[in-house]
C-alpha cells in the first residue's frame, strides 16, 4: 500500500468496492473519483446545499462532510442504487411526471434525502416535506414541482404496496 | 393545435440525470489527467511585491505554477464583449492572472497543475506572495468621488462610462402637478447555480486541435472569444458544454480560469480540470445588479404619469465584464419606463469601478432593477396622490390598441394585451375584501399587505442589428440544423445552449408538431461547437423565441421537400396533398399514402428523386428577428408581517404571465416558479456583502441566505397566450419573468403591511431586523 494510503471497503448499491486511499479524502470523492459514480454531486464545501447527499448506513449524510475512512465497512447508497431507465425508483419517476428537476445538479441529492425523509415519515404534509427538504437546495425549480414530485412518488408508492398486497392475496 | 404543442410532456433529458448518468464537467475524466487550482488574492485592493513559487513547485505531485510573467505573449486579457458605444467606455481587459496589483478579493494570482485536486491545494498554501495594501473602495458612489483610490490609475474617480441616451428638461418636472423621488438600493447578489464553474482541457500536440469543456451558456461566444485569447483559431478550437448544472447569467461570461486550463493543457501537453469550489465560485464568478437607482416621476393629481428620470449609479466591480456595461445601460435603461404610456422618460447611467468581484448578467440582466424602479415608484406615486395601485395602473398602463407601442426609449412593444392580465390576477383575489380584512387585522395587530408588479420585460435578444448598433461584438441570430436519419429518426442542431430548461424537450415538440412523429423519434444536440456550426447561446429569454423559430424554420424547409417527395412519388400535385399525423395522403384517394419515415428513405437513398432534387432530408435556418420580444403579466405578492419579529411571511404569490406561445405548460410553470424563487430571494433574503476594507462577508451558504423549500407557499401561476408577430412560433420567452416581477409585488406588499408605521420604502433584502427596525421607529 502507499505510504499515507488506506484501504477502505465499503458497500456500495449492495456491491462490496474498495480502494486505497488518503486518510483525508472525503466519501464524495471516494464515491466519484475513485468508484466512478459521478451520479453524487457537490454543490459546495460546507453542507449546506445537500447535491452530495448519499445514504451511509441508512442515513442520509453530506458525502462532502464525511471522509471516506469513516465509511470504512459501511453500506452506502446513491442515486445509481435507486433505480434504473427501465425501472425507476417511484421518487425518480415523481421527479420525471412532476417535472422535480430542471438542470438536474441538485437532484440526485435531492431525491437521496427525499428516501430518507420518507422513510421517517412515509406520509407527509405539504408542509412537513417543505421542512423536510431544509437540507437541500435547488436554484432552478423553486422547489414548487419537487414538492408535487414527491407528493407523486407517495402515491406510487401507495399504489405499489397496494398491489403487492393484492397480487400476494392473489396467489 | 397538433399533438406536442402545448402539452405537458415529461421531459426527455430527464431520464439519464434522475439515474445518475448526467455527464457534467466535473464527472469527465480523460487519461493522464491533471488537476489545477487557483491562488487567489486575500487583498481587495495590493501591489504585488514578488511571488515566490519554489516551494509549491518541490511538492511532490506538483507539475507546474504559472505567475502573471509566464503567460506574456501566451495568453491574452479576457475583454469586455458588449463595448456600449457614445458613453466614453473604458474597457479594461483583465490580466489572465494578476501581474502588478490585485484589483478585488478573489482576483487570480497563481495557477497550480498537480497530479490530483488535492495536492494543488496543498501547494496554493506554499506559494509565497509579498502584497503592499492598498485603500480600496467597495461601494460605488464612495468610488466615483474625487480623492477615491482608483482601481485603476488611469481612470479618473473610477468612472468607466456614463450614458445618458435620453434627458428630460427640468422644467417638466418644475411645472408637474405632482413630482415624488426616491432612492432605491439593488442590492448586490450571487447568481449562484447549484454547479460551480470549471473546465477539462484537451490538446492534441500533433494536430494543433484544443478542446474545452467547461461550463457554458454560450459554447460559440466562448469558442470565439477564447481563441483570441489563446491564439487558437476558432477551427482548432472546440469548445463542449456538457450538462451544465444552471447559469441563471453566471455563465455566459468569459473568464480566465477556462483560458488558464487550456493554456496549461498546451502547455504541459497532458488533460487539465480545473473545478471552482463553493468559496471560490463566491468571489471568482460574476456578481449582480449592485445599482443605486434614483428615480423622480412626474404626474398629474389625477394619476397620470407624465415624465420619468431615471438615474442610476452601478457597481462594475474591478473590471467590465463581459456584458457589465450592457446590463445597467442597454437593459436597464430601455425598460426603465416599464409597462406604462409615458411620454418623456430620460435615463442616466454611471457606471463605476470597485474592489469587487464583476457583476454582470444575472437572470433578467438590468430588466429587474428597471422593473423595480418603476413598480416601486409606482406605488410611491399613487400613495402621493392618495389613490390604489391599481387604479394608477389602470390609468397608465399601455392600452392594447395601442399595441405595437413605441417607447420613449424607442422600443417598440411587440403585442400584449396589459389590462387584461392585470384583470386576470385580480380575478384570483378578492381585492375588496382583502382591504377590509386588512383594516380589521391592524386593528389587532396584524400587519398584511398586497403588493403588485405588472411588468414588461425586453427578451428573445434579439436582432443583429441592434447588437451591432449597440456594441456587441457578436451576432444575436439563430441556427437550427433539422436532419432526418434515412430510417426517419430526426436530430436537431441548434446553436442554443440549455443547462435546465428545457429545450431538449421543447425543441423536439415543435419539430414533432411539424412531422407528426413522436418526440422520442427526435433527438435535440446541444452545447458543442463542433456540430452545431453557429449560434449565440442561451440568456436573454432568447431560446425559445429565437432559436425554436430557428428550428421551427428548418422543420418547414424539411417538410417542404419532404411534400415534393411525396407527391413525386404518390404522382399527385403538391396541392392535393394532406398531410396529417406523419403521413401524406391524395386527397380523395386515401390509398394512396407515404409516411415520413418512407419519405426520409427515399430522401437519403435517392434512388428516384424528382428531377434535380437533391438528396438527403436536411435543411438548416439562420433566423435573424426583426425585433425583440416583450414578455408581461401581473404578479400579486400577499404577505404578513410579523410585529414582534419584522419576519415577512409570504402569504399567497399569483403570477400571471404572458409569454406568447406555450409550448409546454408544465415547463413553463417551472420557469416561472424558479424565477420567483430567485426574485423573492432577491426582494427578502439574499445580499452579498462586502465589508469596508473589501472582503466579501457573505462567501459561503452559511452567510449567503438561499432560499428553501419550507420559504415559499404555493405559487399560483397563469398565463395569458397574446401571440408574438416577431417569430413564427409566437413565442415571447418565459425565463426571466419571475425575477423581473417578483421583487417589487414582495417589496410592495410589504411598505403596503408597513403603512400603519410610516414607512415609504426599504431597501433590499426586507431582513426581519430591518422592518424590525423600521417598525420600532415608526411605532
Amino acid at each position: 500500500m502507499e505510504a499515507g494510503k488506506r484501504k477502505v471497503s465499503v458497500n456500495v448499491n449492495g456491491e462490496g468496492r474498495s480502494a486505497e486511499v488518503e486518510a483525508r479524502q472525503l466519501l464524495v470523492h471516494y464515491l466519484r473519483d475513485e468508484l466512478h459514480l459521478t451520479g453524487t454531486h457537490i454543490g459546495c464545501d460546507t453542507s449546506q446545499c445537500g447535491a452530495c447527499t448519499v445514504l451511509l448506513n441508512g442515513e442520509a449524510v453530506k458525502s462532502c462532510t464525511v471522509l471516506a475512512v469513516q465509511a470504512q465497512g459501511g453500506e452506502v447508497t446513491t442515486v445509481e442504487g435507486l433505480g434504473n431507465r427501465e425501472q425507476l425508483h417511484p421518487i425518480q419517476q415523481g421527479f420525471w411526471e412532476k417535472h422535480g428537476l430542471q438542470c438536474g445538479f441538485c437532484t440526485p441529492g435531492v431525491m437521496m434525502a427525499v428516501v430518507s425523509l420518507l422513510e421517517d415519515n412515509p406520509n407527509p404534509t405539504e408542509e412537513e416535506i417543505r421542512e423536510g427538504l431544509e437540507g437541500v437546495i435547488c436554484r432552478c425549480t423553486g422547489y414548487q414541482y419537487i414538492v408535487s414530485a414527491v407528493q407523486h412518488a407517495i402515491q406510487l408508492i401507495a399504489q405499489a404496496k397496494s398491489e403487492e398486497v393484492h397480487m400476494g392475496g392473489g396467489s | 393545435m397538433g399533438d406536442w404543442i402545448g402539452t405537458r410532456v415529461k421531459r426527455k433529458e430527464d431520464p439519464k440525470l434522475l439515474t445518475g448518468n448526467g455527464y457534467f464537467t466535473d464527472d469527465i475524466k480523460l487519461t493522464g489527467m491533471l488537476f489545477a487550482a487557483v491562488l487567489r488574492s486575500p487583498y481587495a485592493h495590493a501591489r504585488i511585491k514578488q511571488i515566490q513559487v519554489d516551494e509549491a513547485l518541490k511538492l511532490p505531485g506538483i507539475q507546474a505554477v504559472y505567475t502573471a510573467k509566464d503567460l506574456i505573449g501566451k495568453v491574452k486579457a479576457v475583454p469586455t464583449i458588449w463595448a456600449v458605444p457614445d458613453c466614453g467606455l473604458k474597457n479594461k481587459a483583465r490580466s489572465p492572472l494578476a501581474l502588478e496589483k490585485v484589483h478585488y478579493v478573489g482576483e487570480g494570482v497563481a495557477f497550480v497543475v498537480g497530479e490530483n485536486r488535492y495536492v494543488v491545494k496543498d501547494a496554493l498554501e506554499l506559494i509565497e506572495v509579498e502584497y503592499e495594501e492598498l485603500p480600496a473602495v467597495v461601494d460605488q458612489e464612495t468610488a466615483s468621488k474625487e480623492g477615491a483610490p482608483l482601481v485603476h490609475e488611469d481612470v479618473e474617480r473610477n468612472i468607466a462610462f456614463h450614458w445618458q441616451p435620453t434627458t428630460v428638461p427640468d422644467e417638466v418636472f418644475t411645472q408637474a402637478e405632482v413630482v415624488v423621488k426616491q432612492r432605491f438600493i439593488e442590492q448586490r447578489v450571487v447568481p449562484s447555480p447549484m454547479e460551480t464553474r470549471g473546465a477539462v482541457a484537451q490538446y492534441n500536440a500533433g494536430s494543433g486541435e484544443m478542446t474545452i469543456w467547461c461550463t457554458s451558456q454560450n459554447p460559440h461566444i466562448h469558442r470565439m472569444t477564447y481563441s483570441e485569447i489563446l491564439g487558437i483559431p476558432e477551427s482548432r478550437l472546440r469548445i463542449i458544454a456538457p450538462d451544465v448544472g444552471g447559469g441563471f447569467g453566471a455563465k455566459i461570461a468569459v473568464y480566465t480560469e477556462e483560458a488558464l486550463t487550456a493554456h496549461a493543457a498546451r502547455d504541459l501537453k497532458r488533460p487539465i480540470k480545473w473545478i471552482e469550489d463553493r468559496r471560490e465560485h463566491f468571489v471568482a464568478t460574476n456578481h449582480a445588479r449592485d445599482e443605486i437607482i434614483d428615480v423622480e416621476l412626474a404626474g398629474t393629481k389625477d394619476g397620470k404619469i407624465t415624465a420619468l428620470r431615471v438615474r442610476n449609479t452601478a457597481n462594475l466591480g474591478a473590471y467590465v465584464s463581459t456584458m457589465g456595461a450592457a446590463v445597467p445601460t442597454l437593459c436597464f435603461g430601455l425598460m426603465a419606463p416599464g409597462a406604462y404610456d409615458i411620454p418623456k422618460v430620460g435615463v442616466e447611467v454611471c457606471g463605476v469601478f470597485t474592489n469587487t468581484t464583476p457583476t454582470d448578467a444575472y437572470r433578467g440582466a438590468g430588466k429587474p432593477e428597471a422593473t423595480f424602479q418603476i413598480e416601486r415608484i409606482v406605488d410611491v406615486f399613487a400613495e402621493e396622490v392618495g389613490l390604489d395601485p391599481i387604479e394608477v395602473r389602470r390609468k397608465n398602463l399601455i392600452p392594447p390598441d395601442k399595441m405595437p407601442y413605441p417607447t420613449a426609449m424607442g422600443c417598440l412593444y411587440d403585442s400584449g394585451d396589459y389590462h387584461h392580465a392585470l384583470n386576470v390576477a385580480l380575478e384570483k383575489i378578492n381585492y375588496e375584501d382583502f382591504r377590509k380584512e386588512q383594516e380589521a387585522l391592524r386593528q389587532q395587530g396584524r400587519y398584511v399587505g398586497i403588493g403588485f408588479s405588472t411588468y414588461v420585460e425586453l427578451c428573445g435578444l434579439g436582432p443583429s442589428k441592434v447588437a451591432g448598433a449597440t456594441g456587441f461584438q457578436g451576432g444575436l441570430w439563430e441556427n437550427a440544423t433539422v436532419r432526418v436519419h434515412p430510417t426517419g429518426s430526426v436530430s436537431v442542431f441548434t446553436g442554443i445552449s440549455p443547462h435546465g430548461q428545457g429545450e431538449g424537450t421543447t425543441f423536439a415538440q415543435v419539430v414533432g408538431e411539424k412531422f407528426g412523429i413522436p418526440i422520442e423519434d427526435i433527438e435535440i444536440v446541444h452545447g458543442d461547437t463542433q456540430s452545431i456550426s453557429m449560434g449565440w447561446g442561451t440568456y436573454g429569454s432568447r431560446s425559445t423565441a429565437v432559436g425554436g423559430a430557428a428550428v421551427s424554420i428548418a422543420a418547414d424547409r424539411v417538410l417542404q421537400k419532404a411534400r415534393k417527395i411525396a407527391a413525386f412519388e404518390l404522382e399527385a400535385n403538391e396541392s392535393e396533398l394532406i398531410f396529417e399525423k406523419g403521413v401524406f395522403s391524395v386527397a380523395g384517394s386515401p390509398d394512396k399514402k407515404r409516411t415520413f419515415k418512407e419519405i426520409a428513405k427515399s430522401a437519403n437513398f435517392a434512388w428516384n428523386l424528382p428531377e434535380k432534387m437533391e438528396p438527403a432530408l436536411e435543411a438548416q435556418s439562420f433566423f435573424d428577428p426583426e425585433n425583440f420580444v416583450y414578455p408581461y403579466g401581473t404578479h400579486i405578492c400577499i404577505v404578513e408581517v410579523d410585529g414582534e419579529t419584522g419576519e415577512v411571511e409570504l402569504k399567497r404569490y399569483i403570477a400571471v404571465d404572458d409569454v406568447g406561445r406555450v409550448i409546454n405548460p408544465m415547463i413553463a410553470e417551472g420557469q416561472v416558479h424558479g424565477g420567483i424563487a430567485q426574485g423573492v430571494g432577491q426582494a427578502l433574503w439574499e445580499g452579498a456583502i462586502y465589508s469596508e476594507g473589501g472582503q466579501l462577508l457573505s462567501g459561503t451558504f452559511m452567510d449567503y441566505t438561499m432560499p428553501k423549500a419550507r420559504f415559499f407557499p404555493t405559487i399560483e401561476t397563469a398565463f395569458t397566450e397574446v401571440l408574438s408577430p416577431v417569430n413564427p412560433l409566437g413565442a415571447k420567452g418565459v425565463g426571466e419573468t419571475g425575477t423581473t416581477a417578483a421583487p417589487p409585488a414582495v417589496v410592495n406588499a410589504v411598505m403596503d403591511a408597513l403603512k400603519p408605521f410610516g414607512v415609504r420604502d426599504l431597501a433590499m433584502p426586507l431582513t426581519p431586523e430591518k422592518v424590525w427596525k423600521a417598525m420600532q421607529k415608526g411605532r
